[in-house]
């Protein structure tokens, strides 16, 4: 459906189809197929739908892989509030920023007696110091007025410490940039009550995945909201975050608009701007004319006739 | 002969019952700073319009440095709140670089204050968002991701540490299933990040899951913590009990006070080991407006009415709830914070105007 879209749409984008269900390597270990890698090493760019999650396969999440073989270190999620498709919040346009490769993920935990565990949270000076640098150049290229560091430092002096002093030498570098710091508690408490006081946020693992949830809850959820993986080595994938629906699939009942915002992010991205505008026009404005609507939106149309009206729309622009 | 023997009943009745009426309460009230005197003050002039049966015993918690060199809480303090059982107090200042450690973490330790209690219920009268909140977060409060033990493990590279045992999980779960038993709660939802932290949130959650297995009355889920906080801002009536390490419980208690209005509308309780109980506003000092009664005294009240029916003064409670509600509803009489431009005092005086009209 999205490749209809941007066929029609005339966008200079060629597709390389790959499956990323993870196999074991030569040593034993798991690892994505070698397809899969070389095609996004050599491409650099990759839109990505859901997947499954493993139960007993013996392999790690299929995400895990993916950002540990394309150090994927940066999650950035725009969060704008679609018109039309009514929230309790009507002017969120924000961005979380979230590291995405330490933290309190890094799934070192001990039993230290019985009825004792405890687990790690690492923060390293190099990992706070790349995100930063992201947040302050995803800001200046986007023209985003302020970064905020978001933290816990009162509480965790060391390691959160450590992650402000890196955004604070960052923001020196990046004097157009207004650069302000608070702590998560007060964000969440804030969040809800004005989002509209939110720019770009920048934050550890953990509060990032709760923040990024959060602030797509006040959009209108994981069905509407794009996301984005940075990579080292110039590699980016975007990708839905929503689930893959097992009930509803292969019934053309689907709601393409959160692989569509993260394919247009992506667009923004390789600096195809005018096809990113008009795209992203035709889908909202599809959505606040609320006559062609999937389910989850509010309407009984089908995802081919969503796609169909988000098509004619990107022609008629034309 | 039998009439005698009635009456004598009667009147033997009589004697008793006031006597159990007229039993007062004492409970150690904390004023704390800034403008915690004056809304401290308006709690009590409410107090005593509703005729409530307590007497106050006002001490000061400033951190004090014990024999053996160690920071703590006055003694006279200590010994209140360990003989009244109960305390209500505003907020206190953080002391910078005043050498001690902040006094809520010293009052924590003091007195094992493993549970945050934090009932957020919608202020009609009081626009947000959200219209219908009802539910309560209980935040485990003694350990977690607040342990306090960071290492540099070389430069540039530091860990901190999340201790998580079954000990506390356990005892943060009873109190969260009791707390729904007695409040008439219908389900208690863990929050944990376990597919992440499978040990420490793990055990976390089969304690949770013990517990559960002995208040079947209670219904029990589990939630991830992402999925509550996407969930809880496209629909809070969803939710009702939420038990959480202590983080988590950070977190979410801020954001459910934002969805219902604030830290100035919202009661806080600490429940500590031995029976202690301490209940407070979690709003800051407000130095700029101290002294000037412009403050609203409602966090700290609506915290001494979840004192009230913590002792089992309901009746009493629900007075002042009620008449504090219909203030904030009528929109009449409102300190500023509140979208009005009344006084503290004028505020505080329409509650007792309206308690002394329930009577």
């Amino acid at each position: 459906m999205k490749i209809k879209n941007y066929s029609l749409c005339e966008v200079p984008i060629q597709w390389e189809e790959r499956n990323v269900t993870a196999i074991k390597g030569p040593g034993g270990k798991w690892m994505i197929p070698p397809e899969a890698k070389e095609s996004m090493d050599r491409s650099k760019i990759g839109l990505k739908g859901p997947l499954k999650t493993p139960i007993a396969a013996g392999h790690p999440s299929m995400n895990l892989l993916l950002r540990k073989t394309f150090d994927l270190y940066a999650n950035v999620r725009p969060c704008v509030s679609i018109e039309g498709y009514k929230t309790p919040y009507t002017d969120v346009d924000l961005v979380t920023i979230r590291e995405n490769t330490e933290g309190e993920y890094s799934g070192i935990e001990h039993v230290i007696v019985d009825g004792v565990v405890q687990s790690i949270k690492l923060i390293t000076e190099q990992a706070s110091r790349r995100i930063a640098e992201y947040a302050f150049e995803y800001a200046r290229n986007n023209q985003r007025s302020s970064v905020t560091a978001v933290h816990k430092a009162n509480i965790m002096r060391m390691s959160d410490g450590l992650f402000l002093r890196k955004c604070r030498e960052v923001a020196e570098n990046y004097k157009d940039v207004k650069f302000t710091e608070m702590y998560l508690d007060t964000v969440c408490l804030n969040m809800v009550q004005d989002p509209t006081q939110f720019d770009v946020l920048v934050m550890p693992n953990l509060y990032g995945d709760i923040l990024s949830d959060l602030c797509a809850g006040l959009i209108g959820g994981l069905g509407v909201t794009p996301s984005g993986n940075i990579g080292a080595n110039g590699v980016a994938i975007f990708e839905s975050v929503h689930g893959t629906a097992p009930d509803i699939a292969g019934k053309d009942l689907a709601n393409p608009t959160a692989l569509l915002l993260s394919a247009v992010m992506m667009l923004r991205h390789m600096g195809l701007h005018a096809d990113a505008k008009k795209i992203e026009t035709a889908c909202y404005d599809t959505i606040r004319d609320k006559k062609v609507l999937t389910k989850d939106l509010g309407g009984n149309s089908k995802c081919s006739e969503f796609t169909t009206e988000i098509c004619r729309r990107v022609q008629d622009m034309d």
